[in-house]
């Protein structure tokens, strides 16, 4: 998805403007005239200058305001980009409660098969490197990578 | 003479040496991979070295990085990709080599010759950052302040064509880092009630999701097939070197000295000084007409660019903490999780560690001789790991990696965040080199601002009556105004 200029100027000025609204709730330091709004309100100001800038420069183009590249015409290409999203998504709400084995290798194996590795290959391949990198950061690292519903065989 | 001793006794110890050969294959893997990036590698490492000690971290990073810079020349010279963004500019021409069937000097000469330009970078480092620090020491706050802010003009000014945007996203990036408790007030700003944000974002996942993520989104993405190599077996490599280097011997001086200086500079990294490297190569050679036709002189001198620029960039990331480079942006990350605070007096509170640093960037370089013909004779198998099993099991490791930080799934949602947030900047023509820069010198900047305003009782003028500060914030403003001129001169530049 591409924009044109003027419109991201616009986004820019809308977050100029909340930040500098927003930061004037932020108390004043006793006995400090510098307190913690100051350098967030210039940031601020900046990015409704720059906003401004922008929108004159995009308007001045006289390019559409939306471009659609051609990937986000293929089906398939956006079930790619979906499905690496999802798996991340996936991870951050199954991972606690499945635990990290079961989650790793469902996000891979599922991932696998979507990029269109066969089935059983995929399967191999999403079983050892589960067990790789478990080994690698919970053993080796000892991160406490989640056991979820695998606690009672927990090693 | 006795830190140099202490040094050598910390890197050269068993675990350290593994830790170095494991990141050098690493490295040399993931830059010979096209999509994978050097910056990507560092990236991928940090959750790694996380568990380690200080010195093997940090030479793992260094290790890999170097690899990395060199094995981008290969797919470029075999398949016409270049590996990693700092081989792209004499792609076309070693690939024109190919074709004449030449593959061997071309990759022989980008081996080499990194070799060679690393360690002129390496040397420049070593000699050239004590050296600065003993001059940094006596900076105030408003030197400090100037010399961030210059280092941010110039990460902006180095992305030609597209300063403003640039400066867009270096006020994303400091907007970022004024996230949290961490500010001259300890007010929490911009938390909205999420305990976890107090501590700001994250720096590392971050990371992971701008250039790792962002990376695995343009690749699911691409509609292009996955190349396949032109050539069937690949013979000698070092073969004519030696020629070479006789041959070039400016070139190659002139390409090791504007890679570091660029590398040096904020923001702008070893891609850049590839580039500006190439094309003075061409400016100034007795045969111009050669260039893109498949012609040695360039690759040799933006190849010792490349990998010298490296090296640059940790002049200014010890000495002033300030990041020649994004990969440079991570590593500074890492130093202040081992405790080792980059600035002038690194030098002498940590100087072995120093020193073992010093000493792990030559060896790196030398490594690549052996390692990085070892990599040449199996471009073969590794430019053929098919891409579909490859990515995933990436995106896991970054999905683990930013849990492995602080041990929450907070991270986990940052690199998704900033992985789409990187992806859509790249594609709209955004930078995201100064936003990196911006999230790490944010607080640097705001708290040297705030105490020079109070020191200066809220005088402009304050900010240049130190000698030195008046030298930096004249620059400062002149970077700005010749960048203003520019601006108003040109034409508005059509997105990409």
């Amino acid at each position: 998805m591409k924009l044109q200029d003027s419109v991201w100027g616009l986004l820019c000025i809308l977050l100029g403007a909340t930040v500098l609204i927003y930061v004037q709730s932020f108390p004043a330091m006793p006995g400090q005239r510098y307190g913690p709004a100051v350098f967030p309100g210039l940031i601020a100001a900046g990015f409704v200058v720059c906003g401004l800038i922008l929108v004159v420069r995009g308007l001045k183009t006289g390019e559409p305001l939306f471009t659609r590249e051609s990937w986000t015409r293929s089906g398939a290409m956006i079930t790619r980009l979906l499905a690496v999203c999802a798996a991340i998504l996936f991870y951050l709400y199954a991972s606690e409660p499945l635990g990290f084995l079961i989650t790793s290798f469902l996000l891979l194996f599922a991932l696998f098969w979507i990029f269109g590795v066969p089935l059983k290959r995929g399967a191999i391949i999403a079983i050892v490197t589960t067990f790789a990198i478990h080994l690698l950061f919970y053993k080796v690292m000892r991160v406490p990578l989640p056991w979820g519903i695998l606690t009672g065989m927990a090693w | 003479m006795e830190p140099i001793i202490q040094a050598f006794g910390m890197v050269f110890e068993p675990y350290v040496l593994g830790v170095i050969l494991a990141s050098a294959l690493f490295g040399l893997f993931v830059g010979a991979v096209p999509g994978l990036t050097a910056t990507m590698a560092t990236a991928l490492l940090v959750p790694i070295t996380f568990f380690m000690p200080a010195v093997p971290a940090i030479a793992a990073i260094v290790t890999a990085t170097a690899m990395a810079i060199f094995s981008g020349d290969i797919p470029g010279c075999l398949m016409r990709i270049p590996g990693t963004p700092a081989s792209a500019a004499y792609t076309d021409e070693a690939y024109a080599m190919t074709k004449k069937g030449q593959a061997e000097l071309a990759l022989g000469a980008g081996l080499v010759f990194s070799v060679i330009g690393g360690i002129f970078g390496t040397i420049v480092l070593v000699l050239g950052a004590p050296w600065l620090a003993d001059f940094a020491i006596r900076f105030s706050s408003f030197e400090y302040f100037w010399l961030v802010l210059l280092g941010l003009t110039c990460a902006v000014f180095i992305t030609q064509g597209n300063g403003l945007k640039g400066v867009v996203t270096l006020l994303l990036g400091l907007l970022i880092a004024s996230i949290g408790l961490d500010n001259p007030a300890g007010f929490p700003r911009f938390t909205f009630g999420s305990v976890e944000l107090l501590g700001s974002v994250g720096m590392i996942p971050m990371m992971i999701g701008m250039f790792a993520v962002s990376e695995l989104i343009r690749w699911a993405v691409d509609e292009s097939p996955q190349a396949q190599m032109q050539v069937k077996q690949l013979g000698n490599v070092f073969r004519g070197m030696g020629g070479l280097i006789k041959q070039y011997p400016l070139q190659t001086l002139r390409g090791s000295v504007v890679g570091t200086a660029i590398g040096a500079l904020p923001g702008a990294g070893a891609d850049i000084a590839a580039w500006i490297s190439y094309a003075l190569s061409k400016k100034f050679s007795k045969t111009p007409e050669k260039f893109g036709t498949g012609h040695i002189e360039g690759i040799v001198e933006s190849g010792a660019a490349n990998n010298s620029a490296l090296a640059g960039a940790w002049i200014p990331a010890l000495v002033f903490g300030i990041p020649g480079d994004s990969i440079t942006a991570i590593v500074i990350g890492v130093l202040y999780i081992k405790g080792l605070q980059p600035g002038p007096m690194i030098f002498v509170n940590s100087t072995s560690t120093v020193y073992a640093i010093f000493i792990v960037f030559i060896l790196a370089n030398l490594l690549m001789l052996p390692l990085g013909m070892l990599c040449i004779k199996a471009s073969k198998r590794i430019l053929s790991v098919p891409r579909n099993i490859l990515m995933p099991i990436i995106l896991l490791f970054c999905v683990v990696g930013a849990y492995a930080i602080n041990n929450t799934v907070f991270g986990v949602a940052i690199i998704l965040i900033f992985g789409i947030a990187g992806y859509i900047m790249e594609e709209n023509g955004f930078p995201v080199a100064p936003t990196i820069l911006g999230v790490i010198l944010g607080t640097m900047l705001e708290e040297n601002f705030i105490s020079s305003m109070i020191k200066a009782d809220g005088r402009w003028l304050g900010f240049f009556e130190r000698p030195i500060a008046g030298v930096l914030g004249g620059a400062t403003l002149l970077v700005w105004g010749w960048m203003m001129w520019q601006s108003l001169r040109k034409k508005p530049v059509a997105a990409r």
